[in-house]
This record gives structure tokens, sequence and C-alpha cells, in this order.
């Protein structure tokens, strides 16, 4: 388990190394001055100079591939060009916002979608086990900032029951959490029917197992086989795919916060990347990688914790 | 019953009785039947957008501006009386060609590096694989908005983006697909007979690997499209004034209390793209995967 722990987040690390020099070397790949790219053509010399110098692209490339990762280490993601500000503040602050929206959405695609799945693995070919299947393949394909706007279109335009824009007062939780019904529904809707799918072939697997034929030779009440043989194992490819999950909520949740204007990481991101402002980008894009790189080894850490026949061969 | 082998060698996918089946079954299975309308729809607007458009979709006409849906403007205008319904069928044209282009690009470029990583030296296999595993930690959206911010906002750099995600996933899976193969006993048998390595991989692993590539690079044409739509609605995809969906849909979302009817315009067609290919998908790879073809 030891030796299977190490090689899975030293592989990681070295996934998040080079994705680090990738997106270091592409701020040196583009061709044109970066200052210039960043300031627009009208800019002055001595503006693009100082750009150059705070950016440190006088110095050679090695230093400041180094000077890049010593600052990563110490957790300085650089400095906002336009307000000065260290950008680790600003994605620290913006970060909450994104974390909980993507809880929200996944909690309540989990909690739908998990028992669906189950119910229809249970009740094969029943009404609901169809009307899912054919559900959760709409679901999954239909883009979730379409849903979004209809949301809006249907529950804040035309019957006005929720507040479209921001994430609520601060420290007033109740109005936060009607500002996160939306955005959290939008974002979770297709990943209910995809977990439902996912949890209905991987119950279907395990209830032909032999584990579960003892179980009921023994004359076990069949919810009492469902839920500690059958669910106990069938949800284990679920967690690895909860971790896939957080790489496209994190891609998702950039379209969800500029629509509903929720101050989060995404929407940082989108207003620094329209005023071209690349460190900003650079130090938020960094930090969602970061996150999807510590999640997908989490994942496959707890797994192969909770799969007994995973843990009997590491 | 025959091994699962013995079935897909008796019929490569490429047979034309294949495909005649497969259209059969097709044509039995409600969603199949559902999802190929839907494509076919899409193409025929995208191919024939030009000829079908009953207005110019660029021409501006201020007094006509916020018609509510009517008999002449079927999905209303927009606030420069630009016909909405134009630009919707318009807009299918862009959001195929992108969507197209760009997945058979990745493709052909997946295909080359998945041969090269699976049949070539150990270390380009290793660098290949880690540089996909790295631009696979990259959320989509992220990676593409740091595209944006270097390059601008422009459709060479959306396709640019799209081509750099799509690409790895495809080599992934030729790379799978051309081990899988390579160890297998009658490709050991040709090169014992002296088969040269290009005449492998033409005559021999190509045909195995396109098949099921295509299937499922058909199923990327959706989020492709959602990425495209989604990336010029947020500003960062196809400049104005082309009808873009995702274009279609920010002009109507700040009109949204005046003429909403342009927001549900907009929503309309990236529902039944993603819908129509995934559907179709779907029942393309039930249908062509021998081993759940006997199940069904």
């Amino acid at each position: 388990m030891l030796f299977y722990a190490i090689q899975r987040i030293g592989l990681s690390i070295l996934i998040l190394f080079t994705s680090m020099v990738m997106l270091f070397t592409a701020l040196k790949l583009i061709p044109g001055d970066p200052a210039t790219i960043m300031l627009g053509s009208r800019a002055s010399p001595a503006m693009r100079a100082r750009i150059t110098e705070q950016l440190g692209l006088n110095d050679s490339v090695v230093v400041q591939l180094g000077t890049f990762f010593g600052k990563l280490l110490r957790g300085d993601l650089g400095t906002d060009m336009w307000s000065q500000r260290p950008v680790s503040q600003m994605v620290m602050e913006s970060l909450p916002y994104t974390l909980v929206l993507i809880a929200a959405g996944l909690g309540w695609a989990v909690l739908i979608g998990v028992p669906l799945g189950c119910y229809s693995a249970v009740r094969r070919n029943s009404v609901l086990d169809r009307i899912t299947g054919v559900l959760s393949v709409a679901t999954i394909s239909i883009p979730s900032f379409v849903v979004a706007i209809y949301l809006i279109l249907l529950f804040s335009i035309q019957l006005g029951w929720l507040p479209i824009i921001g994430a609520g007062d601060s420290g007033n939780w109740k109005d936060q959490a009607i500002h996160l019904l939306m955005p959290a529904f939008a974002l979770g809707l297709g990943w209910v029917g995809y977990l439902a799918r996912i949890v209905r072939a991987s119950m279907l697997e395990v209830m032909g197992e032999n584990h579960i034929r003892t179980a009921r030779a023994h004359g076990l009440p069949e919810f009492q086989i469902i839920k500690s043989y059958a669910l106990r194992i069938a949800i284990l490819p679920t967690i690895t795919l909860l971790a896939v999950a957080v790489g496209g909520l994190l891609s998702s949740a950039v379209f969800i916060e500029a629509i509903f204007a929720r101050p989060g990481i995404g929407k940082l991101i989108v207003d620094a990347a329209s005023m071209r402002n690349f460190p900003v980008v650079q130090g938020g894009v960094l930090t969602t990688v970061f996150l999807f790189a510590i999640t997908m080894p989490i994942a496959d850490l707890l797994v192969a914790w909770l799969d007994p026949r995973v843990r009997a061969n590491l | 019953m025959t091994p699962v082998c013995a079935q897909i060698s008796e019929k490569p996918w490429s047979e034309p009785g294949v495909a005649s089946a497969t259209l059969r079954r097709l044509r039995r299975d409600p969603m199949g039947s559902i999802g190929l309308v839907l494509v076919l729809l899409i193409l025929f607007c995208g191919i024939f957008s030009s000829w079908i458009t009953p207005f110019d979709p660029l021409k501006i006409n201020v007094p006509d501006r916020f018609h509510s849906p009517s008999l002449v403007h079927w999905m209303g205008t927009d606030n420069l009386g630009r016909d909405v319904f134009s630009r919707v069928i318009a807009g299918s044209r862009i959001a195929l060609s992108v969507g197209i282009t760009t997945i058979a690009t990745a493709l052909a470029l997946g295909l080359v590096l998945g041969l090269a990583a699976g049949y070539g030296p150990r270390w380009l296999d290793n660098v290949l694989m880690l540089v996909s595993d790295s631009i696979y930690s990259f959320p989509t959206v992220m990676l593409a908005l740091t595209v944006v911010t270097l390059l601008g906002a422009s459709i060479s750099t959306l396709m640019f983006v799209v081509i750099v995600i799509q690409t790895p996933a495809y080599a992934r899976l030729t790379r799978t697909a051309t081990l899988t193969i390579k160890s297998s006993e009658y490709v050991q048998a040709i090169e014992s007979l002296g088969a040269s390595k290009l005449r492998i991989i033409i005559v021999h692993l190509l045909p195995n690997v396109v098949g099921p590539l295509l299937i499922i690079a058909s199923m990327d044409i959706p989020s492709v499209v959602a990425l495209e739509a989604g990336l010029t609605y947020l500003g960062m995809g196809i400049p104005p004034p082309a009808p873009s969906w995702g274009r279609i849909l920010q002009e109507g979302f700040g009109q949204i209390r005046t003429a909403p009817w342009i927001v549900i315009a907009g929503g309309i067609p990236l529902i039944i793209t993603t819908l129509g290919f995934t559907f179709l998908g779907e029942a393309l790879r039930d249908n062509l995967d021998p081993k759940l073809r006997h199940v069904v």
C-alpha cells in the first residue's frame, strides 16, 4: 500500500511539474513581445519596460524558470499587473466560492444519481430505469451554460423567485444558499445522469458476483445485500469518476460563474483573460491544475483503501 | 459460440454488409433513430445554410428590432433587427465547420502520434504519454483561456486549442490499440515473414484502429461545439459579427428581459446538436460492439 501510494503521488508530482513547465513555456513560445501583447500596441516604451522588468523577462530562460518554481514553492503566484495585488491573495479570495459551488453541484448529483442508479440496477427494465436511461444520456450532453440561462429565464425572469447575480451577502448564509441554488443545479445536472449510469452498470456487474450469491444463499434480506455487499463495491468506480468530474466541473464552473456573476476563480480567470492579464490567468489556472492533480491520487488511494480486493493485490 | 476475435475478423467494420446491417439495427433503436434524424437535420442546415436562411443573418435593420416570433420572423429579431432564425441556421455552419475540422485534424495527428508511441522506441512512448497526461491535467476551459490570453480570441486560436485538447485522447486510444494488435499472433507471423513496419501499420493496424476511433471522434463533436459556443459566449471564441450560437446566447442574455426569445433560440440548436450526436454515437457504439451486439 505504501509503495503504491508513493508511486501514485510521485506520478502526480511529475505530471504537475510538466504542466507547470508547459504553462511557463507558453509565454515564451508565443510570437512577439509578451509586454506588447498584454499592454496593446499603443503602450509607451517605458510601460513596456516596466512590465518586462516585472515579469522578469530580461533574465535568461533558465533563471526565469528557477525563479518561477522558487516562487511557486513559497506560494507566490506573482503580482497582478494592474492592481499590483499578489495573485495568490486574489485566488484565495475567489477559491472558496468555486469550491462551494462544485461541492454543492457534485453533492446533489451524488444524492440523486447514486440511489437512482441503484434502483435502476435492482429494478432493471422498470419504467423508472428506462426513463433514467434516456434522461441520463440527454442530460449528460446538454451544456451546463445553456441549462443555466434557461433556469434564469424561468425562475428569475418569468417567475421572479430566485436572484440572478452574485453569491449573496457575506455572513448571511441563507442569502448565499439561495444564490447557490440555480448555479449548483445547472452545474450538477449532467452528472446526475452520468453517475446513475455508472452506478447502474457497476451494480449489475457486482450483483452477478459469487459473494452476492453466497449472501442470498444465506437468506439475507435483499435490502441488506444491496446496501452492505453490492453497493459497497459498486460505488468504487464512482469515486474514481468523481475525481475526473472535478476537472469537468472546474471547466463548467467558468461558464456558470460568468453567467451568474459569482466571484469565483472561474470568473477571476475570465475577467483577467479578457484583459490579457497573463499573471492572474497563469496563477488561477495553476491553482485549478493543482486542485485537479491532487484529486486524482486521493481518489485512487481511497479506492485502493476501500476495496479489499485491490488492497490485497498491492 | 464463436470467440469475439473470430467475429471481428469474419466481418471487418469497413465491409459494406456491416454498414447496412448497422443502419437497419439503428432504425429499430428509437434513440438511435432520433439521433440520426437530429444529426441529419443539423448537417442539412450546416451544408445548405446559405440557401435556406430566409434573411441575411448579418444584415442590420434597426427599425425591425425586437420583433417577437411571428410568421415572418420565426424566432423574432434581435437588438439590431437581425432575423434570429437565419442567424441560428447560419450558426450551424460555423459550429459544424469548427467541430468537424478540428476533430478531423486531431484524429489524424492522434493516429500518427499513437502509432509512433505504440510502434516506436520506448522513450518516445514515455515522453508522449507524459505530455498527454500533462495536457489532461488542465481543466479544458482553463487551458483554452490560457491560450486565448496569449494568442488573442480568434477562430484559429479556438481551433488550435481544440486540437491541442483532443489530440492526446486519440493518441492514447491509438496507442492502446496498437500495443494490443502489435503483440497479436497474426502480426508476429507477418513480421516473421519479413513484412516491413510501414506495411504492417498501413495494411494491418490502421483498418483495425480507425473504425472504433471514428465513432469516438464523432461523439466528441458535440463537446467541441459546446466548447466553441461557451468560449464565444465569454467573448473568447469567434469574434463578432459571425452568428455563432454562443454569440446569439451572449447577445440574447443582455436582452433577456425585453427579448427572451433570443436566448431560447440560441440554446435550442446546441441542445439539438448535443442530443443528436450523443444519441447516435451511443446507438452506434452499442451496435458495433460485438460483445454488446450479442447481449442485445
